[in-house]
């Protein structure tokens, strides 16, 4: 069951490779994803899912990336056989090969249960997100793959080194070394200090570069205005996620570790300033996709803002990593038809949004509308109860520059999104042929869909899965 | 054997500062090449041993680090590279005096971290902080995206020395599909390099600046 997950996935990535048919391959993406949905939906109701002496073991936490990222590939997978036919002068061989590969290797991560693997499965997502940021050729596609690779892998190193110095922590004291994840959370409270220490401090800037953390973002603005929108929100939402992951991982040795004040000292800060950074440059942001990647670097500080914070906000972060993934699905989605119709992503040309394109447009803006946390959205109920975390724990000041940066984004974010939907489009913004149409909007709407179910009620399983993932977090030996 | 290793070591600590002065591409990519043969002979020399494992994991150090990735480099100069040389941000004194001080810094950082009682060599904590900080420096400092791959390449060299001091910790496989992964990662960058010089007729990345606020 372990490697069905993630080798279904990379089989069909071979099968796209050897496809001939530029119209037909785009279809094994959406079989690559129903094939992965049917399979998690399996590994999540049945029994324990272990392989390899527990270096592939599906955890709670693991659950909970594994059906978002499930989800969200299924989901923006019916949307891209549509989207290429639109891109037809491309030849998308490697477009969805690397898609596909992305998948499994998102999914091993989640499974991996060696620091070891579970970095070289991080560093294989980046690898094959490089091909998808360069469909488009364009020489500021370029610019932005070359930096995407360079950061990520500099950065990835860096997380190699801060996994090291996790393993010599156990050599250093006597101790027999390993990188399994259960042994290194037993044996946590025997660790040496500095090394551990040390060892958290990169791995928050190495993975902390993947998943986007200010100031460790810069590729990010790069990557999501230049990649198609399908991948942003594959990327948003999964890869992100999955790089969290990793963070959580070596959080959870903290913990079991009494290192867990000063992992959360640094967490609330980065957090914090993550979101500071965004608010600051999503302010006149006249890039609408742009625009977005400041909202994902805004969401990830609000995820490390949560675990920090520790107690009822770990359970707001882990809802708002399903929340803000969903309907980053929506914002992307939509962005990239906007971004088709106009063949512009400035808001100098971009006008009218909602008369150009009624459900397109309409959806970007109820979708900004979820994402910066109005109600009855899913990322309302996930902010909210982050901050009830933290003026619980008492901690005031946090709580407070929490709720104003969340109000300067809204403003900042607004203003743009305001823009692009409001007004009436030049005539030069209707010649570009591209309508709305079901394959391209039924995807938006069920993203939309899903992120209003989580705002007005959370299904039982997954509350139980939350729940369960936050027990296992704050687990102590 | 492991009175090799200091020596080895001290060598490795010189090519980084023969690569902060290299003014030639060349000259920069056969001191990396070297760096990558001396880390597969430390690895044999940091085990003590020649079992199955210890050699395969060594050759493929060799293979990958010391000749098929500077191979790989030395054509994409061939096939590109205009210029030759390396086109430094910041002076190569000042990138040398730079390297001198981060040495430095690295030799008094690792004093401040408990080794093992029965550590492989003192040196190659310092070492290995030391070539990743010359790493960083290269990649920031050249403007040339050929040169960003070998500051990488450093890089993940100062990594690798660290993990002199895991070789039971860290499985065969786990290290093999490191070495994997920066092989692909530097034959994706190759393309994109190839990419670049055929878009803007340069491969300095100066001509990247086009996506900012």
């Amino acid at each position: 069951m372990a490697f069905l997950l993630f080798i279904v996935p990379l089989v069909m990535a071979g099968l796209a490779l050897v496809t001939p048919s530029n119209r037909w391959r785009p279809w094994l993406i959406p079989a690559g994803g129903v094939a992965h949905l049917v399979l998690t939906g399996l590994a999540l109701s049945g029994g324990p899912v272990s392989a390899l002496q527990g270096w592939l073991v599906l955890d709670p936490l693991g659950k909970l990336v594994l059906g978002l990222i499930s989800v969200l590939f299924v989901v923006c997978s019916y949307y891209a056989p549509a989207y290429l036919a639109l891109r037809a002068e491309r030849p998308n061989r490697f477009f969805c090969a690397c898609l596909l590969a992305m998948l499994g290797m998102m999914t091993l991560v989640t499974l991996s249960h060696h620091l070891g693997l579970m970095w070289v499965a991080i560093e294989a997502t980046t690898l094959a997100t490089a091909p998808l940021l360069f469909f488009n050729h364009s020489p500021r596609s370029l610019e932005a793959t070359w930096k995407y690779l360079l950061i990520g892998s500099v950065g990835i190193a860096l997380a190699l080194l801060g996994t090291f110095f996790l393993a010599y922590s156990s050599i250093r004291e006597g101790l027999a070394p390993t990188l399994l994840l259960d042994d290194l959370v037993r044996i946590a409270p025997q660790l040496s200090g500095p090394w551990l220490h040390a060892a958290f401090v990169l791995l928050l800037v190495g993975y902390g570069t993947k998943m986007g953390l200010a100031p460790m973002h810069t590729w990010k603005p790069d990557a999501y205005g230049e990649a198609p929108g399908l991948v942003g929100a594959l990327l948003a939402g999964g890869a992100t996620s999955c790089a969290f992951l990793a963070i959580l991982r070596f959080y959870q040795i903290c913990q079991a570790a009494p290192e867990a004040a000063f992992a959360r000292e640094i967490l609330v800060f980065m957090g914090l300033f993550s979101m500071a950074v965004a608010a600051v440059f999503m302010i006149r942001q006249r890039d609408f996709k742009r625009m977005l990647a400041y909202s994902s670097v805004e969401h990830m500080g609000i995820l490390v803002l949560g675990i920090g914070l520790g107690g009822l906000a770990t359970f707001g972060a882990l809802l708002h990593l399903i929340t803000n993934g969903v309907t980053k699905g929506v914002l992307f989605l939509s962005a990239g038809n906007i971004h088709r119709a106009y063949d512009s992503k400035l808001t100098d040309d971009v006008r009218g949004a909602i008369r150009r394109l009624p459900v397109s447009g309409v959806l970007f803006l109820a979708g900004f509308l979820v994402v910066t946390g109005s109600p009855p959205g899913g990322p309302f109920i996930s902010e909210f109860t982050i901050l009830t975390g933290a003026v619980s724990g008492g901690h005031y000041a946090v709580a407070a520059l929490y709720l104003a940066l969340l109000a300067i984004v809204f403003i900042g974010m607004g203003t743009t999104v305001l823009r692009v939907v409001q007004g009436v489009p030049s005539a030069q913004a209707a010649a570009t042929s591209y309508r709305d149409r079901p394959q391209l909007v039924i995807p938006i709407l069920v993203f939309m869909g899903l992120s209003l179910l989580l705002g007005l009620y959370i299904p039982k399983p997954l509350n139980t899965m939350l729940h369960d993932a936050a027990a296992y977090l704050e687990v102590t030996p | 054997m492991r009175e090799f290793i200091d020596p080895i070591l001290v060598l490795v600590l010189l090519l980084n500062f023969v690569a902060l002065g290299a003014s030639r591409l060349r000259t920069l990519i056969q001191a990396v090449a070297f760096q990558g043969m001396l880390l597969g002979i430390l690895i044999i020399l940091a085990h003590g041993s020649f079992m199955l494992w210890v050699l395969l994991m060594a050759g493929a150090t060799v293979a990958l680090k010391g000749v098929m990735i500077p191979r790989m480099l030395f054509h994409a100069i061939r096939e590109v590279v205009i210029r030759r040389e390396v086109e430094p941000i910041v002076g190569f004194v000042a990138s040398l005096f730079l390297g001198a001080v981060g040495t430095a810094l690295a030799l008094l950082f690792a004093k401040t971290l408990p080794i093992a009682h029965e550590p492989v060599s003192s040196l190659v904590v310092p070492a290995s902080l030391s070539t990743v900080l010359t790493g960083f420096l290269v990649l920031t400092t050249r403007s040339k995206a050929i040169t960003q791959v070998v500051g990488y390449l450093i890089l993940e060299n100062g990594v690798f020395i660290f993990g002199l001091l895991l070789m039971e910790a860290i499985p065969f496989m786990v290290e093999l599909g490191v070495l994997l992964d920066l092989f692909v990662a530097i034959f994706v960058m190759g393309i994109i390099i190839h990419k670049i010089s055929r878009e803007f007729s340069s491969v300095s990345t100066s001509m990247l600046s086009e996506l900012k606020e």
